[in-house]
């Protein structure tokens, strides 16, 4: 007998949804008419309108992969004590406003039993962007969420106060292609090693001109190994990108002992002062040590602190050391700096020194 | 009740510390949830091998070619039964949020209510691209998880070779220094490719991001192909009161160290209350009854700087729009690109003006179709082609805030210089 088959349901391609059915409606009606705002204490935001109406921001801190329990027990904390509305900031921290400053207090307090540190504003450093790792991602050379739980437990004073000279942005990338972004500081494993080839799974596996076209270095061609239609890696010229294990992951680049860690700092995208800047590369060679990574950790606070001491008022990672320099950069972090921080990449030539400015 | 845990010694170290703990969150899912139980078991394993074990795979909804991100188990027996088989399936359903990130209690417990009925009851607020992630469903979950998610007014996001999910920051609804609606014109630009969202055909992945000022809480710049940087272009604004609100708690060595001296143009100036410069590109203001500071317009370069230190006592002009960047992006495959100026000023004001935005758009993303190569970015096909081959097919006229310098390598064919300046002159006089 047959059987009808039900419809499939069409989607609704509705697109973005409009955020002003979710907006705390003292934003709504002060919205693009904001005049002024000052922070009255480390996690607060306090924004005035032409109108004369007012909204405080309290800013906590989350795990961002979150679980449908800590949601719930976020919202209970807005409906009582917050007005029911609640925004993300894009390092995943989470914000409540109030039109009546004395519900703050109670807030923060509410937040923090809950164990939601208030922080994250101003001369903070900020939760840190991170990728998927182990939890989720296909390609991941460490864990993500965990490397930052376990630096953001060990930062959470420099999460909670605003003791820097300007905000820190942070990330956490699990791999070199680095969708973590960049940052003031921000944490990669690298690949150390060319991928080890599986050549009884290519042909079966891998488009090999796809393949061949994504080496950035050309390092990667067509072989016969063992009768086989394979590739093979010209292992003097690879970079270790890992491009190749994507689309081909008999590819494989990740390596338990070899896939290591590197720090980069001095990323800004803001325009403010200087303009935007890309990270640079300052350590490497840092093992993928979970649980805790310690050893990254004890890099990052390094040159965190030495920041900390050393920057002046409103100079970001990237101003600081522009002022200083390099050479004392690692000189004050006792970071060695070897041949490998300098980069013979396509158009290297602008990141060499054509100048006799030298600080002595 | 869910099956037996797994034991987790290594995860369970990340659950002490003063910070958020996602691994507290897994377990008290995994209280009613075997997916979850068997989760925790495959990243325990993660952690004590030091490898990954997902891999990809294609699921859609009906209708869609994208926007989940399947993920399969690699981690298997002897006989090919995976180790973990509650979590042998894992797909991420990618959601596109809200502009802002603005969210009723109402909606995020019907989002979580779904999630718990149809997935492991994990979601990340939110992903690197800005999506909502609604981490770990079955396969023969996801359609179902998506009806629902979609009757609450969602869709999904980009993934693949696709115009991506967008992001934009929190803007007019409640910063004093948005220079265009960016909550309206994300949505504008955005609504009008959800086909190219859902159907993935590009070469490789296209981004918009907007931020709307050029602090680019977005970092539209870095990480997206064409960024929507709000700006002004008449002078900054004043008021008194707030800049004399500023000095009184400062002083005068924190005025000059931290605003004066930090302008990057010089363009910035402590006067002499009494000799306050004047005319139409100045913006001047006592900060007390001896000294004020006077900005030269013409030579400020709308960095945000000063107005970011002496919030509301200066501010962003009247005469609000955006500047476009195009060519943003990370690594893959010839290394860091930040987007270039295409578009120096554009108005954002009304529906007329985001039409030119999305119109704008679409030639760059019809552009970007015809002439990329597979896997390859914008940013990357105008460093391959050039910049004015770019513009040009493109439609942009060149302008000169396209460049930091103009070229300083002499090897170019000029034998068409004359007909470029009689172009220019005419365009002028016509003007």
């Amino acid at each position: 007998m047959a059987t009808a088959t039900a419809t499939p349901r069409r989607a609704i391609e509705s697109g973005v949804p409009d955020n002003k059915q979710y907006m705390h409606p003292t934003l709504l009606k002060n919205y693009g008419n904001w005049k002024y705002h000052d922070r009255p204490r480390p996690g607060v935001l306090h924004h005035v309108s032409y109108s004369g109406e007012e909204v405080w921001s309290v800013r906590a801190g989350t795990q961002r992969q979150m679980d449908v329990h800590t949601i719930r027990k976020l919202c209970d904390i807005a409906d009582k004590y917050a007005e029911g509305h609640v925004r993300f900031t894009i390092r995943s921290n989470i914000e409540f406003m109030v039109a009546d400053e004395k519900k703050v207090a109670p807030l923060i307090e509410a937040l923090t039993t809950a164990g939601f540190p208030v922080g994250g504003t101003g001369n903070s450093v900020t939760m840190i962007s991170h990728t998927q790792g182990w939890l989720h991602c296909d390609i991941p050379g460490t864990d993500a969420s965990g490397a930052v739980k376990a630096l953001m437990d060990d930062l959470h004073q420099e999460f909670i106060k605003e003791e820097m000279p300007n905000r820190v942005h942070m990330s956490t990338s699990c791999c070199e292609i680095n969708c973590g972004g960049q940052a003031d500081i921000a944490i990669i494993i690298q690949h150390t090693k060319p991928p080890k080839i599986n050549h009884d799974l290519v042909a079966n596996v891998c488009e090999r001109p796809a393949v061949v076209a994504r080496c950035p270095v050309a390092a990667i061609r067509p072989a016969l190994v063992n009768g086989k239609p394979s590739l093979e890696v010209d292992e003097k010229k690879c970079i270790c990108c890992g491009a190749c294990y994507p689309p081909c992951p008999p590819m494989q680049i990740n390596d338990p002992e070899f896939s290591k860690f590197a720090v980069w700092i001095g990323g800004k995208n803001s325009n403010a002062r200087g303009k935007p800047t890309f990270m640079k590369m300052v350590a490497s060679g840092i093992p993928n040590n979970p649980p805790r990574w310690p050893e990254v950790s004890e890099i990052v606070k390094k040159i965190l602190y030495v920041y900390k001491d050393d920057a002046r008022p409103w100079e970001r990672m990237s101003d600081w050391v522009e002022r200083i320099g390099w050479p004392r950069f690692f000189e004050k972090t006792e970071l060695p700096f070897t041949k490998y921080l300098i980069d013979d990449w396509r158009g290297s030539r602008s990141s060499l020194n054509a100048s006799a400015h030298i600080r002595f | 009740m869910a099956k037996k845990m797994h034991p987790t010694p290594m995860l369970d170290k990340l659950e002490t510390g003063p910070w958020p703990s996602f691994v507290t969150g897994l377990k008290r899912l995994a209280k009613d949830n075997d997916m979850m139980v068997d989760l925790l078991g495959q990243l325990e394993t993660s952690y004590e091998t030091k490898k990954g074990y997902w891999k990809g795979g294609t699921i859609s909804i009906f209708g869609y070619g994208g926007g989940i991100i399947p993920r399969f188990t690699e981690l298997k027996d002897e006989s090919g039964k995976p180790k973990f088989p509650d979590a042998a399936e894992f797909h991420t359903l990618r959601v596109m949020p809200p502009p802002g990130m603005h969210y009723n209690t109402d909606i995020l417990r019907k989002l979580a209510d779904t999630w718990e009925r149809h997935g492991s009851g994990l979601i990340a607020f939110h992903g690197q691209s800005g999506d909502i992630m609604f981490q770990g469903a079955r396969s023969d979950k996801v359609q179902d998880a998506f009806d629902e998610i979609n009757a609450l007014g969602f869709d999904l996001g980009g993934a693949g070779p696709a115009v991506r999910t967008s992001m934009s920051c929190v803007g007019a609804a409640r910063c004093e220094q948005s220079c265009y609606d960016e909550a309206t014109a994300h949505r504008t630009v955005l609504n009008n490719f959800t086909d190219d969202i859902h159907r993935p055909s590009l070469p490789y992945k296209f981004k918009f991001k907007f931020s709307g000022c050029p602090n680019d809480c977005m970092n539209s710049i870095q990480r997206s192909d064409m960024a929507v940087i709000g700006t002004w272009r008449d002078n900054i604004r004043t008021d008194e009161k707030l800049a004399r609100a500023y000095f009184a708690k400062h002083g005068v060595t924190d005025l000059v160290n931290d605003v004066v001296s930090r302008c990057p143009t010089k363009a910035i100036q402590l006067v002499d209350a009494s000799k306050i410069p004047t005319g139409p590109s100045i913006s001047a203001v006592k900060v007390s009854d001896t000294q004020a500071i006077a900005i030269e317009n013409r030579d400020c370069v709308r960095c945000m700087h000063c107005i970011n230190v002496i919030t509301g006592g200066l501010s962003p002009g009247k005469d609000k729009g955006a500047t476009i960047l195009v060519g943003g992006k990370r690594t893959l495959k010839i290394g860091d690109l930040m987007g270039t100026v295409v578009v120096p000023f554009m108005k954002l004001e009304t529906d007329e003006d985001r039409e030119k935005l999305v119109d704008l758009g679409r030639r760059i993303v019809d552009f970007f179709a015809e002439n990329a190569l597979e896997h390859e970015r914008i940013g990357e096909t105008i460093e391959r082609i050039g910049l004015v081959n770019f513009v040009e097919g493109v439609g942009i006229e060149i302008d000169a805030n396209m460049v930091a310098t103009p070229r300083t390598n002499p090897y170019v064919r000029a034998d068409g210089w004359d007909d470029e300046v009689a172009k220019i002159k005419a365009k002028k006089q016509a003007a």
